[in-house]
């Protein structure tokens, strides 16, 4: 079945602007709950943090290969393996340390725009234009053909924008263009669980550790972050939303940045934050102080996506100059 | 900083390298000498390549080059920020310009787009001909330089709009995005969950995520670097053998951590092995058997499902079980309805009350057991790595084995299923 973004329709009675003064009522009387509880500022909180000291992130890797715009990574729990797609279909499996090629794969679809390493390091899940997301067993054999084992595995109505996997390698959480997010069983393609709430394209998601294990982020064209339990658009600003106090803490932007970020992650400790633009760069921000630490140059078109490895010993980003870059 | 140069009057071509303004003091110049250039060097670079300053020796290399190459700045009315449409009819007048002027002074590329338009516009070809008959005629009129100069302006324009294949698009957006209805009626379904939403001070919010981040410092590598040194830095592995999932001694770091909660202990399959020696020690492992089974219930094939519930029941639940795990009677009567309709989040509100249980009791007094206190005192610190004498020469980088083998081989060899997804602790170099 394929996970569709569920129609609304006005009830008998309301006309549009019943509905918008309603909407309107509503959204300040949340602002009104939301200040409420806002006693503080984080930079006012953040004023016996020590400033970060000068850091050295240089890039330590270029990994090499891809024949057109790097459009996303993902690492493996190893620290060290990364798996990365391309506009040109291609999804290549890398040592990010030896920068050796393991396994390359080419896709029927261009735009591969989402793809992401199993947590068991035994498969990887892709997809884009094809409006699917598909799960290739990696096999060490050279000759077998990657692309023969291929399982098809989330269906939707629109581009795929985002999927991972969430704890195991059973179960695959995608977002779309379609405005849906889903979660699928990967043995049997079966739709586990459907997420509408977006009124625009979904471009990301992310996982979030807890301790129940079972909320995750979406971000989308719609300016809204959800956050469901089982993005950010290209905004010129990097926000940071704390959801216990239901509110946004932290803005990070600058006069002088004029292109919108794309992706962001980070630090192990959560006080460095890592954000790709679409004007070549990534900025280095100090997530509690507000302010920018550094740029980095290197890449020579827009970062489409950046992660930090699972130990937090470097980060990689992925550009549209088709190269990834290990940073250290 | 300003790296500027104007001509000097009546000279017709300017000189452009860098430009760049900020406040730089005194102290940070030496430092920030090569950033505020790096800063620049992109900053110019980025004119270039969005067309508003462009290369005269070479036009159609559109990068900044740090050298005596001069540029110049594009007259406002090409400027990308008009946002004028290039239209195809206007491309095609640019090319036809080109093409009378000089014959066979189209580029191979050039030369397709122009049959291309000739046949895709064809119903208006005679007013491309003439339009550009006429532009020329027009500009015939003006001084040589001025006329050279405005070509140069049009060429650079059209350089950007219309990239040769294989050249940087500076105007590339990506695919369209699709668009869905915008539903007033979601937002209020939204706003109004939103309101019902428990909310914490504040205060509260950011001074616990100030804590995790002091706390999670010595952590981090990028902050704080690692022991014996940062394997993408130096080119040795070590701190990742030193870190496996199965070592025989870990490092002092990666016990601490499992002291900061209780999810970092259960998180780190060493952690987990200890925490399940303390339990036996105390003669309640059972409740950390059940967690297990759970989780795997969780996140495995959902065709084992009915299997693995039917296993937990009669493991951990049923009355005279030999792992029977203490539960509250209501959350009891709860599962055991839930068990009769069995599914993946059936033992949730069970496996919930068992790991508060172990998180309120059995964590605290684990962290204060010999058996932890122990762990932490032998706990290795790895030697800094003195940074190697010869900075340039570069140790030969070994791969490790694929987790994907890792679990083949365990599969093959012991018929067991659970394999590690970390790097193997013997580094297996490279012919």
């Amino acid at each position: 079945a394929a996970a569709q973004s569920r129609p609304s329709a006005l009830q008998s009675g309301e006309s549009l602007a019943t509905l918008k003064n309603e909407s309107d009522s509503l959204k300040k009387k949340l602002e009104e709950e939301r200040a409420k509880l806002h006693d503080v500022e984080l930079n006012q909180v953040a004023e016996k943090v020590e400033l970060v000291s000068a850091l050295s992130i240089r890039t330590r890797r270029v990994l090499k290969g891809h024949g057109n715009k790097v459009l996303c990574m993902d690492w493996c729990k190893d620290k060290r393996r990364l798996v990365s797609s391309s506009q040109d279909g291609k999804v290549i499996v890398w040592d990010g340390y030896t920068l050796n090629k393991e396994h390359a794969v080419t896709m029927p679809c261009t735009w591969v725009m989402a793809c992401a390493y199993a947590p068991s390091g035994c498969a990887v899940a892709c997809g884009g234009l094809d409006n699917k997301c598909s799960v290739y067993p990696l096999s060490l054999d050279k000759n077998e053909n990657l692309a023969a084992k291929k399982k098809s595995v989330a269906m939707h109505t629109n581009y795929l924008s985002g999927c991972s996997f969430t704890n195991s390698d059973m179960q695959l959480l995608t977002s779309s263009g379609d405005g849906t997010c889903a979660l699928w069983d990967v043995e049997s393609g079966q739709l586990l669980q459907s997420f509408h709430g977006h009124t625009a394209d979904v471009l990301s998601l992310n996982l979030a550790p807890s301790e129940t294990g079972n909320t995750f982020v979406s971000g989308g064209c719609d300016k809204k972050a959800n956050v469901w339990d089982m993005l950010p658009c290209a905004s010129v600003s990097c926000r940071l939303y704390d959801l216990r106090a239901d509110r946004e803490v932290a803005v990070y932007q600058k006069d002088s940045i004029i292109f919108g970020a794309s992706s962001v992650d980070f630090s192990l400790s959560g006080r460095l934050l890592f954000a790709g633009y679409n004007d070549y760069t990534i900025n280095v921000w100090d997530v509690l102080k507000g302010n920018r630490i550094s740029v980095l140059f290197g890449h020579e078109n827009r970062v489409s996506c950046v992660k930090v490895s699972p130990d937090g010993t470097s980060f990689a980003s992925a550009s549209w100059d088709t190269s990834l870059r290990i940073w250290a | 900083v300003i790296v500027f140069s104007w001509p000097d009057s009546g000279a017709k071509r300017q000189r452009c390298v860098t430009c760049y303004e900020g406040k730089v003091n005194r102290a940070s110049w030496e430092n920030g000498c090569a950033a505020v250039f790096a800063e620049a060097l992109h900053l110019g670079n980025l004119l270039v390549r969005y067309g508003y300053i462009y290369p005269l020796k070479e036009p159609r290399a559109l990068q900044l080059k740090p050298d005596e190459s001069p540029y110049r700045f594009q007259t406002p009315y090409f400027w990308i920020s008009t946002r004028w449409p290039a239209t195809e009819l206007d491309y095609a007048i640019y090319l036809a310009k080109k093409n009378i002027r000089k014959q066979g002074e189209l580029m191979e590329y050039e030369k397709e787009s122009y049959s291309q338009l000739h046949k895709r516009i064809n119903h208006t070809w005679d007013f491309v001909v003439m339009q550009a008959r006429e532009q020329l005629r027009a500009s015939k009129q003006r001084r040589k330089a001025d006329r050279m100069v405005l070509e140069c302006q049009e060429q650079a324009y059209w350089l950007i709009n219309r990239p040769p294949p294989g050249a940087h698009d500076a105007l590339d957006m990506g695919p369209e995005k699709g668009n869905v209805v915008n539903s007033r009626v979601n937002l209020i379904e939204n706003s109004k969950r939103a309101l019902g939403r428990n909310r914490v001070k504040s205060s509260i919010c950011l001074e616990g995520f100030v804590k995790y981040s002091e706390q999670y410092h010595n952590q981090d590598p990028i902050m704080h670097g690692c022991l014996p040194s940062n394997p993408w830095i130096s080119d040795d592995p070590a701190h990742w053998a030193l870190n496996a999932d199965q070592v025989s001694v870990p490092t002092r770091l990666r016990v601490e951590r499992w002291s900061f909660s209780f999810m970092e202990l259960l998180n780190d399959s060493m952690g987990r092995k200890e925490f399940m020696t303390y339990l036996e020690k105390e003669f309640s492992a059972e409740n950390l058997c059940f967690w297990q089974a759970c989780e795997d219930l969780r996140h495995g094939e959902t065709s084992k499902i009915v299997q693995k519930v039917e296993e937990v029941y009669r493991q951990f639940l049923a009355p005279g079980a030999a792992r029977w795990v203490n539960i509250d009677s209501k959350t009891m009567d709860k599962t055991m309805e839930g068990i009769k309709h069995p599914h993946r989040f059936v033992m949730d509100a069970a496996q919930m009350h068992i790991y508060f249980l172990m998180k309120k009791d059995s964590y605290p007094r684990y962290l204060k057991s010999e058996l932890y206190k122990s762990m932490l005192a032998k706990a290795i610190v790895p030697q800094e790595t003195k940074k190697s004498v010869f900075p340039f020469m570069r140790r030969q980088r070994h791969s490790s084995p694929s987790p994907a083998k890792v679990i083949a081989t365990a599969t093959e060899q012991d018929g067991q299923g659970a394999g590690q997804a970390g790097a193997n602790s013997s580094a297996v170099s490279q012919v």
